[in-house]
């Protein structure tokens, strides 16, 4: 916190003033409050949806803790020192994705992790997630805005390498985050209108098109399925039918805590993963489902006022993109437990188990935070 | 504020940023709008509906399986169809302790210990939760009854009617058709368990199993509301199953009976080849088993009196049987040849009853020790005068004959669409060094001349090179299916077309092999002279166990097991052949005199009229001169 970049008003006087213990120590109190209630709340429909395991939620505590303490350390940082770093951790995770293509460890039919043997494993497209909008957003910072179409060429090129690669692991549902987590950049950088009207109106014919010409007929029914999961009740179509069977009958008020009989009789399949809103709604009902999707508004408005009070450019694209990345997540996710979308592997933000996507996610606000507390300007606030 | 001056483009940018903000809160309002009204649709609407599946808490999908299709032979008469079953299934879930329920259904129907243990590795093969398990089929109208009566006391069990493959013909297609059984755990882990959710049978042999995929059918679903005890209340939705394929053969049901009646209850084998379009006409493999027998799980004594018979029932003799083509081979080895140019159609060879390789003692004998004198090739043939062919083959040498006798489809499958099919065996230098790790002796390439020593093939193989011989080396797999609901099989891998130098050097070939049935000294004469038609073909015989230097075969002295299997290979018209016919007779010991009668058999009952004339659409028309041979 050097006063350097100030010379009327000492920017040391200013924090003293006005900077609060939460504000030296880099944190954001209300982005940490919500959080916290997220994790209060994660733990407490996890109990039931994991069938009362204890070891369950002690290992989801535990995640929580190693995630608040990723983002209290990211909150240290400052966004220049992000903005200096991130190119070389961009080529070094697409690197470490090309590396997943040829010496991959493969689960479960993907390839998606990188294996040091009895040291660690990991997988390299969660760090894609954080460094892509950043890598956009820094070299959309340097440029005039709106971009021009040289650099959004050039941004896209940067989007869709690592899309790619993922995409063919196979992990759709990373793919897709990590493309939104970048097209987000691009559209809060005041990509025009025109451009992403035309862009949409091309895809439409080419998908036509591709359809009517180029897919196979069994092409047409995987993309079929995929599109309409409840055609296939006996694979895909099962989790669907009967998560819809578990929301619904959680009516207004829900049927009450520990006493949902869909997910308790094993009818729901990932009822403590990707399908645990639909345990979170059948115990819960509707209100139990808005108030989380309160907290969920709470935290992205949060969010896009950070993005609005950032100082830089950088702050104020990264901040806009994580922000709204955010939400997609909750949308697919919800949207897809509830029957309106495809299914793709995306977990609740927060609140499903799982400690890879709760270090990412967690990450990802330790840099608003660091955004937000950074500023030079705080008394303007 | 004493700020350095903001510049300009920071303030525009910082516009359009707030601008976007304010575009992207909207859209998020918007969708939470969306996801909310989905919600309050499922959870506030309709709730009723989901809250009563949730309740009786069994909404259950369960798999309808689709029809299998049908198999009919070419004149659309039923070869395989389905009939409906009573069969006894069991649902683990709800049938309490599901080992003490099987109990009591070995009381009531009083079964043995043994048909006890095999329900049990039955119920343990279910796959999803909530399945049914059929574990015993073709209830009788008593044993329902006793299961009726009973019922409170096997919850989760149930009389459940489906549909049973059925082979209305028996066994006269059960080495062409197949049959199909119970799925087993090594092809569970093969096949998509949803489209087979419903499926407790596939296709183990034959055309049920080569064309499983069409004849299996989409798998079709019901949503439907159970009680806790798990009968179903009511169907919520169904989507109807897409039926399988049916499939039309090339098969002449008549035709393959005609082919059966012929063999006259001998062990041996009949393919009928149509030359032009390589649909065989019949397939004949005997003794036969019926496959129905096979369906719903056949008993261990059953099984294992077919299995141990020496008469061999399972053994598909068509496309399993290998055998030494011996001289029907020699109408190819004629053409190969002409085409290398070793042998023309008027040069000859002397022969004294035997061949010698220069500077070498051995003799190898002509079947007939006195020697024929000077032979040229159609006499070669008519005669079948091995001493023509031992020297035809040394000449030619080994590479060369490996590579004609593979164009006519020896030593690799020839089949189009035959699942058990073996490739048979046609050596080379390649294959001897990998096998014995030996070098090629001359006198192997010798004996190849009249289709011994290593040489193996099957009697479809022999069927189709004689069809190659008709059709003057135009390739078409023979394939037993001529439709699948209207489309025709496509073949992946044609095989080239043979090219001769010279085309007339098929006719050269075809004529000896007309006088093996027409000519005065014809080995086949016997049976060329009662024919209405001209025949074009060729006897052999396949030693079964081997005679040495210098001892006489004597037919005699041999077990009835070790007398040489008698071939014949045919197809008829010579002007426009209609039909190609292989036969193998077991130990029947002599091509001409008992092979070849039933070759005729199997052409009359293709090409002859009730009146016993050549019919009108296969007669030479009468524009056409009048056959020359």
């Amino acid at each position: 916190m050097s006063g350097t970049f100030d010379r009327t008003l000492s920017t040391t006087d200013v924090m003293r003033r006005r900077a609060s213990l939460l504000q030296r120590m880099h944190i954001d109190g209300l982005l940490l409050l919500l959080l916290l209630l997220l994790a209060a709340g994660s733990l407490f429909v996890l109990y039931s949806a994991g069938g009362k395991n204890v070891e369950l939620l002690l290992k989801q505590a535990t995640s929580y803790g190693i995630g608040l303490g990723a983002m209290l350390v990211i909150a240290q940082l400052e966004p220049r020192f992000m903005a200096r770093w991130v190119p070389l951790g961009y080529l070094a995770v697409v690197a470490l994705l090309v590396a997943v293509e040829f010496v991959g460890y493969t689960a479960m039919g993907a390839t998606r992790w990188i294996s040091i043997p009895g040291v660690i494993r990991f997988q390299p497209s969660e760090f894609m997630k954080i460094i892509m909008p950043m890598t956009i957003a820094w070299y959309l910072s340097a440029r005039a805005l709106p971009p021009s179409i040289k650099h959004t060429i050039i941004s896209l090129g940067l989007i869709l390498t690592p899309f790619v690669l993922i995409l063919k692991q196979p992990d759709l549902g990373t793919s897709l985050l990590v493309l939104v987590s970048g097209a987000f950049v691009l559209f809060i950088a005041g990509l025009r209108w025109r451009w992403i009207l035309s862009a949409v109106a091309a895809l439409v014919p080419i998908a036509v098109a591709m359809w009517y010409f180029v897919l196979h007929n069994y092409q047409k029914q995987r993309v079929h399925t995929f599109l309409d999961p409840e055609s296939d009740p006996l694979g895909t179509g099962w989790n669907i039918i009967q998560s819809k069977a578990a929301i619904g009958s959680g009516g207004v008020f829900g049927k009450g805590w520990l006493l949902g009989t869909q997910s308790h009789l094993d009818f729901l399949p990932e009822s403590h993963t990707d399908f645990i809103i639909a345990v979170l709604a059948e115990e819960f009902g509707l209100v139990g489902v808005c108030l989380l999707l309160l907290v969920y508004l709470l935290l992205i408005t949060r969010g896009l006022v950070i993005t609005v009070q950032a100082q830089t450019l950088f702050g104020k694209l990264l901040a806009g993109a994580l922000t709204m990345t955010f939400f997609v997540y909750v949308f697919i996710n919800i949207g897809m437990v509830s029957g309106l979308l495809p299914v793709v592997g995306v977990p609740l933000p927060f609140i499903s188990f799982g400690g890879t996507s709760l270090v990412t996610l967690l990450s990802g606000f330790g840099v608003l935070m660091s955004i937000h507390t950074h500023r030079k300007w705080i008394a303007q606030v | 504020m004493s700020q350095p001056i903001p510049l300009k483009d920071h303030e525009k940018d910082a516009r359009l940023v707030r601008q976007r903000v304010i575009v992207g809160g909207v859209m998020v309002l918007l969708l939470i709008g969306v996801l909310i009204a989905r919600l309050y649709y499922l959870q506030v609407i309709q709730y009723e509906h989901h809250s009563t599946l949730s309740e009786n808490n069994r909404v259950h999908v369960q798999p309808v399986p689709p029809n299998r299709g049908l198999i009919f032979d070419r004149n659309g008469k039923i070869i395989a169809d389905n009939r409906p079953s009573f069969s006894l299934t069991v649902t683990r879930e709800r049938a309490g302790d599901w080992r003490k329920t099987l109990d009591t259904v070995v009381e009531v129907l009083e079964l043995s210990s043994e048909e006890r243990e095999l329900f049990e590795k039955r119920v343990l093969q279910g796959r999803r939760p909530f399945e049914p398990v059929p574990i015993m089929y073709e209830l009788s109208e008593e044993q329902i009854a006793r299961i009726a009566v009973d019922q409170f006391r096997m919850p989760g069990v149930e009389v459940a009617a489906q549909l049973v493959r059925h082979y209305p013909e028996g066994e006269h297609f059960a080495h062409s058709v197949g049959y199909v059984g119970r799925i087993n755990e090594a092809e569970l882990k093969q096949l998509d368990p949803v489209n087979y959710s419903g499926t407790h049978h596939i296709g183990k042999t034959g055309i049920e199993r080569f064309y499983e995929d069409s004849l299996h059918g989409q798998v079709g679903y019901e949503e439907v509301e159970t009680n806790a005890r798990g009968r179903v209340l009511r169907v919520l939705k169904r989507t109807d199953p897409i039926p399988g394929k049916d499939l039309t053969l090339t098969l002449d049901l008549e035709l393959q009976q005609a082919a059966e009646a012929a063999l006259a209850g001998r062990r041996g084998a009949v393919v009928a080849l149509q030359p032009k379009t390589g649909e065989v006409l019949a397939m004949v493999s005997q003794p036969s088993f019926d496959p129905n027998l096979f369906v719903t799980g056949i008993s261990f004594k059953a099984y294992g009196e077919l299995r141990d018979s020496i008469d061999r029932p399972l053994f598909n003799r068509v496309l399993r049987g290998l055998y030494p083509p011996g001289s029907t081979i020699k109408p190819m080895m004629a053409v190969a040849g002409l085409d290398t140019g070793v042998v023309t159609e008027n040069s000859r060879v002397f022969d004294p009853g035997f061949f010698q390789l220069p500077n070498v003692k051995h003799k190898y004998r002509n079947w007939n020790r006195g020697g024929d004198g000077w032979v040229d090739l159609e006499t070669a043939i008519m005669r079948s005068n091995d001493t023509y062919f031992y020297d035809l083959a040394h000449k030619m040498g080994i590479d060369r004959m490996h590579d004609y006798m593979s164009r006519f489809g020896l030593g690799q499958r020839v089949a189009l669409d035959m699942f058990e099919e073996t490739a048979g065996l046609m050596p080379s230098r390649d294959w001897k060094r990998a096998r014995y790790r030996q070098a090629w002796y001359p006198g192997e390439t010798v004996i190849l001349g009249i289709g011994q020593g290593y040489m193996q093939a099957t009697p479809l193989q022999l069927a189709q090179a004689t069809a190659l011989m008709a059709t003057h080396g135009k390739w078409i797999r023979p394939h037993l299916a001529k439709s699948i609901e209207g489309e025709m099989p496509v073949d992946p891998q044609p095989m080239p077309d043979i090219q001769l130098r010279d085309p007339s050097y098929w006719d050269a070939s075809i004529n000896g092999m007309v006088q093996v049935l027409h000519g005065a000294r014809g080995t086949a004469k016997k049976v060329g002279d009662t024919a209405a038609y001209r025949i074009a073909g060729k006897s052999g015989t396949a030693q079964v166990v081997a005679i040495k230097q210098g001892e006489k075969y004597d037919s005699g002295k041999l077990a009835e097991r070790h007398r040489d299997h008698a071939l014949f290979v045919a197809f008829a018209p010579v002007h426009d052949p209609q039909i190609a016919v292989a036969v193998m007779v077991e130990n029947g010991e002599s091509g001409s005199g008992v092979a070849a009668p039933v070759a005729k058999q199997v052409m009359d009952a293709w090409l002859l009229n009730e009146a016993g004339e050549l019919k009108a659409e296969y007669a030479p028309a009468l524009t056409a001169e009048a056959p020359k041979r």
